[in-house]
């Protein structure tokens, strides 16, 4: 197929104007991407086609020669991917150089139908790899790019509250999966060491179901903070949530346990030496007094 | 050999681990907790790994060990400062140390073994109060 | 003595690579401060770092312990957009009989509570084990970013 690297190589000034030509406007996206920048993608990867081309394995895109071809194609894809091009978009930058091509072949080859058939063929097919390959990158990249910002939005969703010096408050709203449970443990334990907390009150009242799989996140979350020397109280435990834990046998022997936020604290204020006072008569006379009206003229 | 330092504070004994370390200071370090608890008669064990960015089985076992040695000589363990990271690792590991026992940081540490108001202990107490 | 194929250049065409022997304890340390430096490179958070220089800590160590000493290969592996870092462990010790065993909790032949291998698979996302009893042993681990 050295025919179609030659080809190439001869035209590949007017393909390469062609093919950025015939991209229409929404392929070229000059919001996006500038036109010098999309010269320079368009030159590099028809370089690359033709070291391609010219090797023995010129059908195989996937083999060694084709590696700059597809690293290229790869950045282009992965960069488009992040800049919001559409898959079409994509797609169609790699697909817009067959009618270009094909003028050259046309050009080149004009005395032999047959070599045009052959040399035409050969070109779709590899453009279409091509493609392929480029809209694959292209999946894997917005694929990433959405987990990350699935990622942002378990930060966001998992605030750690202090409730008082040395006792943190983390109501969890939503399901406890794998994912979420490290960001929650992170986020957790970073904040223990920050506000150096001893206490930390694990609400679940948020989440809806609890089986043995949360029930061994929370465990993790719980152990870990114990490692580094803090003590987690789970509240929020909803009585279907307390049945569910008894007939599915989880142990929680060694974890207690609160129906409420607001027992879990006062809990957690006894065990840090704390409690919690009535102010003394003497000051609510006091308040009392300065009320004005019927309250003090009742008096007599 | 390098050793890891142990410091005496009356009947507590502190150890802050800051190097990265490898199996024999480990076990260098087994023995000469043991021995110095023996020798000063110490009643308290406190054990600084808040620089440790990694604590892996071998080590985690070596922590469990100094508390279960010292416990049988009559002198009880604090581990201190383990950091976020770590404690996610052991955890994810399998290892979740149940006989040593921790404290958040060195003060916190030193409350746990003496109790409240506790700083520098004498080592005239013949039973140190455990909060 | 220690083989530094290191291209801190390394083109888009090299895959980066170093390999290190792992014939003393000081080797295991040396091999997790190097596992640390290229999970920093490459950007890796903190947590993963973490998981993947303990991995390679317990790694080492099996090697050193149980397989008689042997070496480390560290490469950086991509798959799409995503950047990854491989470990290998190998050794031409005595071999593991039964790799199901080896990998449940608590099990070992030796001295030690044997958590390493099994463990250490939780902390990577890949984790792949090859022996031959009498002939070594071959762990190949990844971790993504």
């Amino acid at each position: 197929m050295s025919d179609l690297s030659e080809i190439i190589s001869r035209n590949e000034d007017a393909i390469r104007a062609e093919w950025i030509r015939d991209m229409s406007m929404s392929v070229q996206r000059t919001d996006l991407i500038s036109k010098t920048e999309l010269d320079e993608q368009c030159r590099a990867l028809l370089t690359a086609i033709v070291a391609g081309a010219k090797s023995s394995e010129v059908a195989d895109v996937s083999s060694a020669a084709w590696k700059v071809a597809r690293e290229i194609l790869q950045e282009i894809s992965a960069s488009r991917a992040r800049q919001g091009f559409s898959p079409r978009e994509v797609a169609t930058f790699v697909l817009s150089l067959k009618q270009p091509l094909f003028t050259a072949i046309r050009k080149d080859l004009a005395k032999s139908q047959e070599k045009v058939f052959e040399a035409v063929w050969s070109a779709t097919e590899l453009l279409e790899s091509l493609a392929l390959f480029t809209t694959e990158v292209y999946t894997v990249t917005r694929e990433e790019l959405i987990s990350r910002q699935q990622q942002e939005l378990l930060e966001l969703s998992t605030p750690v509250v202090k409730l008082w010096d040395g006792i943190l408050a983390l109501p969890i709203i939503g399901t406890l999966d794998s994912a979420r449970t490290q960001v929650v443990m992170e986020n957790l334990l970073q904040t223990v060491v920050a506000t150096n907390s001893k206490y930390a009150i694990i609400d679940i009242t948020g989440v809806p179901t609890v089986d043995t799989l949360v029930a061994q996140h929370l465990l993790k979350t719980i152990t870990a903070a114990r490692l580094m020397g803090a003590e987690c109280i789970i509240s929020g435990v909803r009585p279907q949530i307390a049945q569910t834990i008894v007939h599915l046998g989880i142990n929680l022997e060694d974890v207690i346990t609160k129906a409420k936020l607001s027992d879990a604290f006062a809990l957690a204020l006894d065990k840090s030496g704390r409690m919690v006072t009535r102010k003394s008569g003497a000051a609510g006379a006091a308040t009392n007094a300065m009320l004005p009206g019927p309250i003090n003229k009742r008096e007599g | 050999m390098e050793r890891i330092p142990v410091l005496r504070m009356g009947s507590l004994l502190l150890i802050t681990i800051q190097v990265d370390m490898h199996d024999k200071l480990a076990m260098q370090l087994q023995d000469d907790v043991t021995q110095r608890i023996s020798d000063w008669g110490s009643t308290g064990v406190l054990i600084d790994i808040s620089s440790l960015e990694i604590v892996d089985s071998f080590i985690g076992r070596m922590l469990a060990n100094i508390a279960g040695m010292s416990r049988v000589l009559g002198a009880e363990t604090v581990v201190v400062g383990m950091q976020p990271a770590v404690a996610i690792t052991l955890v994810e590991l399998g290892m979740s140390l149940p006989g040593v026992r921790t404290a958040l940081s060195v003060e916190a540490g030193m409350e746990l073994l003496y109790g409240a108001g506790a700083g520098f202990k004498t080592g005239r107490d013949d039973d140190p109060a455990e909060a | 003595m220690r083989a530094r194929d290191l291209k801190r250049e390394g083109t888009m065409t090299q895959p980066r690579r170093e390999t290190l022997p792992l014939k003393t304890s000081n080797d295991v340390v040396f091999a997790r401060q190097k596992v640390r430096q290229w999970a920093i490179e490459l950007h890796f958070g903190l947590v993963d770092q973490t998981k993947l220089v303990t991995a390679a800590s317990e790694l080492a160590r099996n090697a050193l312990d149980h397989g008689k000493g042997g070496q480390m290969v560290i490469e950086q592996v991509t798959n799409g957009a995503r950047a990854g870092l491989k470990l290998i462990f190998e050794d031409q010790g005595p071999g593991i009989p039964n790799i199901e065993m080896a990998l449940k909790d608590g099990y070992s032949t030796g001295t030690g509570m044997g958590l390493g291998l099994g463990g250490s698979k939780r902390l990577v996302n890949e984790f792949s084990v090859e022996s031959t009893p009498g002939k070594g042993t071959r762990v190949t681990v990844v971790r993504w970013k």
